[in-house]
Parts: C-alpha cells; sequence; structure tokens
C-alpha cells in the first residue's frame, strides 16, 4: 500500500502532464478541458477495480460477519462526521453544525468510539461536509474536471482541499504507519462494498460511463456548495435549462 | 335563475373537454372545477402511496425487472410527461426529427428510465420514508419545484422534482424532471444524447437505446 503522499505526488505529475500535453483539446465540457488524460485515468482506475477493489469488496461483503461490517462502516462514519462538524461550522450552518455534532457526541460515547451508530436509531441526520464544499461555499470556483489515479472524479479546487481534508481525517494521525494503512485499505474496501450493485446500474443506464459519471459529479458538488441551510436556497433562481416546450412541435 | 345558466353551459362544457379546450378554459378564468391540489401535497401522497407499494407489494422484493416495471408503469407513468422530458434530454434535435423518430425515442428513453427506476425501487427498505419539504413558488404557478427528502439511511437523500400544471394529470399535476443527490436527470442526459446525436445521427441514437435496452432485459 503506497503512503498517501506518494499517490498525491503520482497525480501532481499526471495533471503537469495533462496541463502540458492537452491544453487545447475537445469541444465537449467547457469543465472538462483534460477530457482526453481523464479519459485515460479513468480506463486505468477501471481496470485496477475490476481486478482488485471490486472482488475484494465483493469477497468482504459476501464472506464476512454482517455485523463486522456495520462496526466498520459505523466507526469510520463517525470519524467522518468529526471532520463534516468543522465544515459544517466553517460553512456557517448551524442546525447542520450542531446535528452532525450531536451524532458525533452521542456515538463516540455511548456508541463505543462509534463502533455503533446510535446516532441514526435516535433520530439525528448526519450532514456529510469537507473542505472543497466550504472552499466552494466561500465563493472559489471549482476548476476543471480531474479524474485522480485511484481516487477518481475530483475538480481542482477539491483535489486542493483533499490535503487539508487528509489532516483533517483523525485516523491519519494513528502511529505506527503500518497500522494506519491497514484501517486505510479497511475503509477503501468498505467504501467501495457500498457501491458494489451500483456500477451495474451505471452501466445500463449510461451510454458513455466517463460523461455520465462526470456530468453528474460536477452537478452534485454544485448542488452540495449551494446547499445553504434548506430554507435559504432557491432552486427556481437555478436556470431551468429545458426547452422551451411551447416552441416544441406536438405532434405525435 | 343561476342555476338555469350553469345547465346551460354544461353541455358546452362537455363538448369543450372532448375537444381537447380543456388548458383554454381554464386560461380563461373559468374555474371549471375546484383549484388542483398543491404540488407539495400531491408529491406527498404519491410518494406515501409509493412507499406503501414498497412495504406490502411482494413483487418489490422479488426483484422480478418484469413486474416492476409494471408497477412503475401504472403507478408512476400516469403523472409523467414523457415527452417533454424525452424533448429536453434530446435538445435542438428534437425539432429536426419526424413523429416516428419522436416516438422512438420516447419509447426507448422510458424502457431506458423505467427499468433503472424500478431497479432503485427494488433497493428501498421498509423503513424508508419520503418527506416532503414544500416546494418554490406558489401555487399559481404553472411550474414549481417539489423538494423532498428520503429519510431511514443514515444520511437524508435529497430528492427534487420539476411539475408542471396540468389539469388532464390525474393529481393535476405532471413531473418533468427530477433530481437525486443534486443531479438533475434529463440535464445528465442532455450530454450522453448529444455526443451520439453527433457522432451517429438521430436514428444512430435511437439504434444505441434500443440496443441497450435488449442487452439490458437479457440481465
Amino acid at each position: 500500500m503506497p503512503r498517501l503522499s506518494s499517490i498525491l505526488r503520482l497525480w501532481l505529475a499526471t495533471l503537469l502532464l495533462a496541463l502540458v500535453g492537452c491544453a487545447s483539446t475537445s469541444g465537449g465540457n467547457p469543465l472538462d478541458p483534460f477530457e482526453a488524460t481523464n479519459r485515460k485515468i479513468d480506463a486505468f482506475n477501471e481496470s485496477v477495480d475490476q481486478a482488485v477493489l471490486k472482488p475484494v469488496a465483493k469477497s468482504y461483503q459476501d464472506y464476512t460477519p454482517n455485523l463486522l461490517q456495520s462496526t466498520v462502516k459505523n466507526f469510520f462514519g463517525n470519524l467522518r462526521d468529526m471532520w463534516s462538524v468543522v465544515n459544517n461550522g466553517l460553512q456557517l450552518k448551524p442546525k447542520e453544525t450542531v446535528e452532525t455534532g450531536a451524532r458525533v457526541v452521542v456515538n463516540s460515547t455511548v456508541g463505543l468510539y462509534g463502533l455503533i451508530d446510535v446516532g441514526t436509531h435516535i433520530g439525528l441526520q448526519r450532514y456529510t461536509a469537507d473542505f472543497g464544499q466550504t472552499l466552494g461555499y466561500w465563493g472559489m470556483p471549482s476548476g476543471p474536471y480531474v479524474v485522480l489515479p485511484l481516487l477518481g472524479p475530483s475538480t481542482a479546487r477539491d483535489t486542493a482541499a483533499l490535503l487539508v481534508d487528509r489532516h483533517g481525517d483523525p485516523w491519519s494521525q494513528i502511529n505506527p504507519v503500518a497500522s494506519r494503512n491497514q484501517g486505510v485499505a479497511l475503509r477503501l474496501v468498505d467504501k467501495r462494498a457500498q457501491f458494489l450493485g451500483m456500477d451495474d446500474r451505471l452501466n445500463e443506464v449510461a451510454l458513455d460511463k466517463y460523461s455520465f459519471v462526470r456530468d453528474a459529479y460536477l452537478q452534485k458538488r454544485r448542488a452540495e456548495v449551494r446547499r445553504g441551510p434548506p430554507s435559504d436556497v432557491d432552486e427556481l433562481e437555478e436556470k431551468n435549462n429545458d426547452l422551451d416546450y411551447k416552441n416544441i412541435p406536438n405532434k405525435q | 335563475m343561476f342555476q338555469q345558466r350553469i345547465a346551460t353551459l354544461i353541455p358546452w362544457f362537455h363538448s369543450a373537454i372532448n375537444a381537447g379546450f380543456f388548458g383554454v378554459f381554464l386560461a380563461l378564468g373559468f374555474p371549471a372545477h375546484a383549484n388542483p391540489q398543491a404540488p407539495d401535497v400531491f408529491m406527498q401522497q404519491l410518494s406515501n402511496e409509493l412507499m406503501e407499494v414498497v412495504r406490502k407489494d411482494p413483487t418489490v422484493k422479488s426483484g422480478d425487472m418484469q413486474k416492476l416495471s409494471n408497477l412503475v408503469d401504472v403507478k408512476v407513468l400516469p403523472n409523467v410527461n414523457f415527452q417533454r422530458m424525452t424533448a429536453s434530454a434530446v435538445g435542438p434535435a428534437w425539432r429536426k426529427a419526424t413523429p416516428e423518430q419522436q416516438k422512438r425515442l420516447q419509447e426507448e428513453f422510458k424502457m431506458l428510465l423505467v427499468r433503472s427506476y424500478a431497479g432503485a425501487l427494488s433497493q428501498a427498505k421498509e423503513t424508508n420514508t419520503i418527506v416532503v419539504k414544500g416546494f418554490k413558488g406558489s401555487a399559481e404557478d404553472n411550474e414549481v419545484v417539489v423538494r423532498s427528502e428520503i429519510r431511514g439511511g443514515n444520511e437524508p437523500i435529497p430528492l427534487d422534482y420539476r411539475l408542471e400544471k396540468n389539469p388532464d394529470a390525474p393529481g393535476g399535476w405532471m413531473i418533468y424532471n427530477f433530481n437525486v443527490l443534486g443531479v438533475w436527470l434529463v440535464d445528465n442526459y442532455r450530454t450522453q444524447f448529444s455526443q451520439e446525436i453527433n457522432a451517429k445521427g438521430l436514428d444512430g441514437l435511437i439504434a444505441t437505446l434500443a440496443e441497450r435496452n435488449k442487452s439490458n432485459s437479457r440481465k
């Protein structure tokens, strides 16, 4: 398992190559100027997934006890909640900060260091937030879409924010490094296992999986950044770029 | 006197409906029938009905795609304006399409979506509930956005709908776009379709969709 920093160095190198290599290609999505390179990295990720990650996640799901799986999921979920509290706070969202914070308090104590998700049972919802979202909230544009080696869809902003997210992740403080990496691997497998049915479905509905995932990711991140306290959001202000339906001849 | 006037109106009223002038009638300001229900009330009813089916109908758990698709056909589709969804996803090329092409596009797109929707439905848990959080716009608007959330997992899943007023629809409203986790479905298909159209033309897109539906139903 390579250390995260070496992965980061690898993608930085890739990104630089991409910048130099194909600064002016494609007539596709304006947010995806590096489409050619992104597609290559995406194909690489896909093959790693098919060869290693997916089979491992499948066996994890099939051959380990459900109780173990949910405990692992709860534990890492709780760590993630801690960082979400910080980011919800930085985005000045009182309800999200307090409710997610209450989850962390309850789950870390009554829930035995996060192994049991008591919070959900008593109706406390999780509001996930990360540093890329916080940057977006304060007005930083997402920049171009990038596909990171092994880590998948991201944007320039979200990628830069990963460095901060990593420091905000309590697990990154675990020593020795060997146990930390084992945890990172377990967390990855757990995450992948949660999405097992999903890639089959994607293959069914997408005509071109790469652009389907890209457009969905960009839309989703935009919504996450825009989503303030629920009452503040005005979805109608968002441009409804539906066709002018009245001009469509109504033939049937 | 007043009743008499109403009585003379009734035959005209019926023929107006038959002639499909219902919309014009409304637009003229006649209170043809009681105001349609508020869009959020409508969506809450529809959501509750669906979750009821998820809880009670053994079809859902069986995972039988054919039966599930029929269920979606009966329960959901009467409330969806598929022509508008397809036109919008196809984009400007829609206007150049022949009626036959439009019909095929609509059929294939419908099949693709119904299947994936049915798949999503079979994943729903009995503990899930859908909470409608209100809508943007006013009840007089012809188009509104209804916001809702799927609860019951540890994180709420945002689920929004764009509705248009339609007096002929069973609930007075028709869905013409929806949004899961911030992703508008029709918008996401626009690139998918335009890529195909640019590469292979409208008939190419129809062929690709048909082929995809065929391979999906084989699974």
